[in-house]
């Protein structure tokens, strides 16, 4: 989904820099007043693991390929603050390194892929997961659930770029692009959800409390 | 929750381990196009796709690097300890500010954290 140079215009480019400058700003003040000592290394972690799992793309129908996006598992992990900075991490170090989604777009890859993704997982695992409780098979649902979503809504508001952009009409580029990524959100849901049943076999002290993960004020 | 300094070290050393692993397997990835790819192919606006205007690591491989699966897998370790060290370095700094801050979080953090 990293959009490259020239299918956004330079309004929208703008746009995208100055929502992603202003929700990153909120996420480092956010971050840096409920830091918590597990994100020193977990921050590195998640970043590193996202990246690596970013470039496994995986193929889904009609010669096309999804990889997996990782906002929600790293929401879910590190709370939305630390993922939205996580997310900006790998997706800006993909741009100025990789040359993987362009610099000009680089604002409206942040806004869909760390900020939409990241607000839209929380949103849904916050509510799902005051719904479910402790149940952890319904958990995974909640994963499973606000991963599917997140991948949908990043498609959503890149249609709209792109639409706004000029460089695709909205009825047609939008069910094209939510086609897709309901296919790729499978996908997302599958390994987020893997991922996650993986750290409670292995490592279930790095999972948030219920207090760390915000359902408990105190 | 608070990690000790092992377990912490076992995170990071395990995590790093794994995210490394798995680069190992990105040459057999699929090289479809992606599902944004796809749909301006479909719908016929691939054209209107620029050319980054510089190229470091472009396509997640080194251009120096003759055999292509080792100059995929190369390019996948140095994009993992990059953005680890990018994360990390800026989660330090996450911690120092709030250090900093006369009862900032990490002082109410440690008092709340021992009825966890």
């Amino acid at each position: 989904m990293h959009i490259p140079d020239g299918f956004v215009s330079a309004p929208v480019a703008a746009a995208g820099y100055v929502v992603a400058g202003i929700v990153l700003a909120i996420a480092v003040r956010q971050a840096n007043r409920k830091f918590q000592e597990r994100l020193v290394p977990l921050m590195g972690v998640m970043a590193a693991f996202i990246f690596a799992a970013q470039m496994m793309n995986f193929p889904v129908a009609g010669g096309t390929s999804g990889h997996m996006l990782g906002a929600a598992l790293a929401t879910i992990l590190v709370g939305p603050w630390a993922a939205i900075i996580v997310m900006a991490c790998v997706v800006g170090v993909q741009a100025l390194m990789f040359q993987d989604g362009g610099l000009a777009a680089l604002g409206t890859n942040l806004v869909n892929m760390a900020v939409v993704g990241v607000l839209v997982s929380y949103a849904v695992y916050r509510v799902a997961g005051a719904l479910v409780g402790d149940n952890r098979r319904l958990k995974y649902v909640a994963a499973f659930c606000a991963s599917w979503l997140s991948i949908e809504a990043a498609a959503l508001a890149c249609s709209f770029e792109l639409a706004t952009s000029g460089t695709s009409p909205l009825h047609v580029v939008l069910p094209a692009m939510a086609g897709v990524h309901a296919l790729i959100g499978i996908g997302e849901g599958l390994i987020t959800v893997a991922a996650l049943a993986f750290i409670t076999a292995t490592r279930s002290d790095l999972l948030p409390t219920r207090r760390e993960a915000g359902l408990e004020t105190q | 929750m608070r990690l000790n300094k092992t377990h912490a070290a076992i995170l990071v050393i395990g995590g790093l381990a794994i995210a490394l692993f798995i680069t190992l397997f990105s040459p057999f990835a699929s090289s479809s196009p992606d599902g944004l790819e796809r749909v301006a192919e479909n719908k016929g606006f691939i054209e209107t796709q620029k050319a980054p205007p510089y190229e470091i690591i472009a396509d997640y491989a080194f251009p120096w690097v003759g055999n292509e699966k080792a100059a995929t897998v190369l390019a996948g370790m140095t994009g993992v300890l990059l953005v680890a060290a990018v994360a990390s370095g800026l989660a330090l700094g996450l911690q120092r500010a709030g250090k900093r801050r006369p009862g900032g979080a990490n002082g109410r953090q440690t008092a709340a954290d021992s009825d966890t």
